[in-house]
C-alpha cells in the first residue's frame, strides 16, 4: 500500500509538469502569445522548492529538452536555462520556503528574467533574437500566477504527500 | 555513499551535476547549430512528438467544432452565396488566364527564353503558429514521406508564407516571412525594381531594406518574388508596399510591407514544388547587385537548409532596364 502510494505520487508529479508542457505548446491566438507565462518553468522552480530531493537539475534539463524538441528551439537552449533555474532554486530552496507570498514571487520573476535572458543570448548567438519589450511580458505574467499556482500545486502536494 | 565492488563513490553533488548539464547542453546546441549531425534525431524526435501535439491542439479544435456547430444555417448560406459569387468571377478570370498562358509561352519561344510551366502543388493542415515564442513559425502535419522537402516554399491562397526549415517524416516547420530571422528577394509588380524583404517578427509587418531615396517605389505597390536564389519561384504575391519614411541622416529609405498571405488565419496551405531547374547554370546575381540578394535567408543556421541556388531558367530574361540593382541610379 506504502509503495503504491509513492508511485502514486509519482505519478501526479509528472503529470504537473506534463500539464505544463501542454499549457506551454498549446496553440492560441497571437495576441495571446505575449501573456503566455513559462508554465514549465514555474512548476519546475515549485517542485525543486519543494521537494529538493525528488526534483533537481536533471529534471530541469530533461524537461528544457522536452521543450528544445517541441518547439523546434536549438537543442540544448532550454535545457540549459531550465538546468540553470533549477539549480539556482535548489540553493535558495530553503528561504524561498520562509519568504512571504509577495516576495516569493519576485524572485521567482528574476529567476523566470534569467531563464529568458539567456535564452534571448543563445538564440542571438544563432541569429534570430526577438527585438521587442514585449518578450519579456511572460515573466511578469508568471510573476502574477505566482501565488496561485503556489496554492493548487501545494494542495496538489499535501493531498499525494509529496515530499 | 554508494558502494561498487568495494569502492565507495559519492554522489555527485547539485554543484557537479550542473555544471556537467551546462556542458552537455553548450555541447548539444554547438553541434545542433554548427553541424548536421543532430539532424537525424532531431527528425525522429518530431515522430514522438506528433502525439503531444495533437493533445496539445485538441482543446482549440473542440471550440472550433463547437464554434462552428452553433453557426447558424444563415450565416452558412450566406458564405455559400459569398463564395458562389467568388467562385464565379475565378472561373471567368481563368478562362482568361488560359488563353494568357498561351500567349505566353508562345511569345516566351519567340524570343527563345524558357517555357514557363505550373508548380505542382501539395496541400498541408496547420497543425501549431509559432511553437517556439517570439518566432514566427508553424508546424504542418506534412512531412518527408509525403514528399515535403528542406527549403520548399509555402504559400495560401492569398501569397507566399514562408519555407521549411526542419523537416521529420511525418510533420515539419516553416518559417515565415514575417520571422526576424527570414529575408525573400522581390520585385516590385509595377516596374521591376529588385528589393529585399525582411521580417520583424512582427506577423502583420515586413520591412524592405536598401533601397535609396530615389528608387521608384511607391506606398500600395504590390511586391513579388523575384525567384532569386532558386528558393522561391518567380511571381508570387509577397507583400504590398505601406508607409515609406524617408529620413536624411539615413542612406535608405524606411519602407514597412503589409504581407500578402495571411499568415495567422490559414488552417490549411500548400507546398509548392516548382519544376526542377534545368541544368544550364546561369549567373546568379547581376555584377553590383547586393550580396544578400542571393541568399533566401539572413539566418545563418538555414545556409545549410536552403536548396542550392541555382536560379530557375525563367530568370535569365531579366524584366527590364529597371530591374538594375537597387542601389542603382537610373540615368
Amino acid at each position: 500500500m506504502n509503495l503504491s502510494s509513492t508511485a502514486r505520487a509519482r505519478i501526479a508529479l509528472a503529470m504537473t509538469f506534463v500539464v505544463a508542457l501542454l499549457l506551454t505548446i498549446m496553440p492560441g491566438p497571437a495576441w495571446a502569445e505575449a501573456f503566455r507565462p513559462d508554465w514549465v518553468g514555474m512548476v519546475l522552480i515549485y517542485w525543486v522548492m519543494a521537494a529538493p530531493q525528488r526534483v533537481g537539475v536533471g529534471t530541469g534539463w530533461v524537461l528544457g529538452f522536452v521543450l528544445d524538441v517541441l518547439q523546434g528551439a536549438v537543442l540544448g537552449s532550454n535545457a540549459l536555462a531550465k538546468a540553470l533555474i533549477a539549480f539556482l532554486t535548489l540553493k535558495l530552496h530553503l528561504k524561498l520556503r520562509m519568504f512571504p507570498r509577495w516576495q516569493q514571487a519576485v524572485a521567482v520573476l528574476v529567476l523566470l528574467l534569467l531563464n529568458q535572458l539567456l535564452v534571448l543570448w543563445i538564440r542571438g548567438f544563432v541569429g534570430r533574437a526577438p527585438e521587442t519589450w514585449v518578450y519579456w511580458t511572460p515573466s511578469i505574467v508568471g510573476m502574477l500566477v505566482w501565488p496561485w499556482l503556489f496554492v493548487v500545486l501545494r494542495d496538489l502536494r499535501r493531498r499525494h504527500q509529496i515530499a | 555513499m554508494i558502494t561498487v565492488f568495494g569502492w565507495s563513490l559519492r554522489a555527485p553533488s547539485q554543484t557537479t551535476r550542473f555544471v556537467f548539464f551546462v556542458g552537455l547542453s553548450i555541447a548539444l546546441m554547438v553541434m545542433d547549430h554548427r553541424g548536421q549531425q543532430l539532424e537525424k534525431i532531431r527528425a525522429a524526435l518530431s515522430v514522438l512528438a506528433i502525439p503531444v501535439h495533437y493533445v496539445a491542439a485538441a482543446p482549440a479544435r473542440i471550440v472550433n467544432g463547437i464554434a462552428e456547430f452553433f453557426t447558424g444555417e444563415r450565416a452558412l448560406k450566406e458564405s455559400i452565396e459569398r463564395l458562389r459569387d467568388q467562385n464565379a468571377q475565378m472561373q471567368v478570370r481563368l478562362q482568361q488566364f488560359e488563353a494568357l498562358e498561351q500567349e505566353n509561352n508562345r511569345l516566351r519561344g519567340m524570343i527563345g527564353s524558357a517555357q514557363r510551366v505550373a508548380d505542382a502543388v501539395l496541400a498541408a493542415e496547420v497543425l501549431e503558429v509559432a511553437p517556439e515564442p517570439f518566432t514566427r513559425q508553424i508546424v504542418l502535419a506534412r512531412g518527408e514521406q509525403h514528399g515535403v522537402r528542406l527549403g520548399q516554399p509555402v504559400i495560401d491562397a492569398h501569397g507566399i508564407i514562408g519555407q521549411i526549415t526542419q523537416l521529420g517524416p511525418y510533420t515539419s516547420r516553416a518559417t515565415l516571412i514575417t520571422d526576424v530571422a527570414h529575408a525573400i528577394p522581390v520585385l516590385v509588380n509595377r516596374n521591376g525594381l529588385r528589393a529585399i524583404v525582411f521580417g520583424t517578427g512582427d506577423p502583420d509587418t515586413l520591412k524592405v531594406l536598401y533601397l535609396t531615396a530615389n528608387a521608384d517605389i511607391r506606398e500600395g505597390d504590390l511586391l513579388v518574388s523575384s525567384g532569386m536564389g532558386g528558393t522561391f519561384p518567380p511571381d508570387y504575391p509577397v507583400a504590398r508596399v505601406g508607409k515609406i519614411t524617408n529620413n536624411p541622416n539615413e542612406s535608405f529609405l524606411e519602407i514597412a510591407a503589409a504581407p500578402s498571405a495571411q499568415l495567422d488565419y490559414g488552417k490549411q496551405v500548400m507546398l509548392i514544388r516548382p519544376p526542377s531547374p534545368v541544368a544550364t547554370p546561369t549567373p546568379a546575381a547581376p555584377p553590383g547587385a547586393p550580396k544578400a540578394a542571393t541568399a533566401p535567408t539572413a539566418k545563418p543556421g538555414a545556409a545549410k537548409q536552403s536548396v542550392a541556388p541555382a536560379p530557375k531558367p525563367t530568370q535569365s530574361a531579366p524584366a527590364a532596364p529597371a530591374s538594375n540593382p537597387p542601389s542603382a541610379t537610373p540615368p
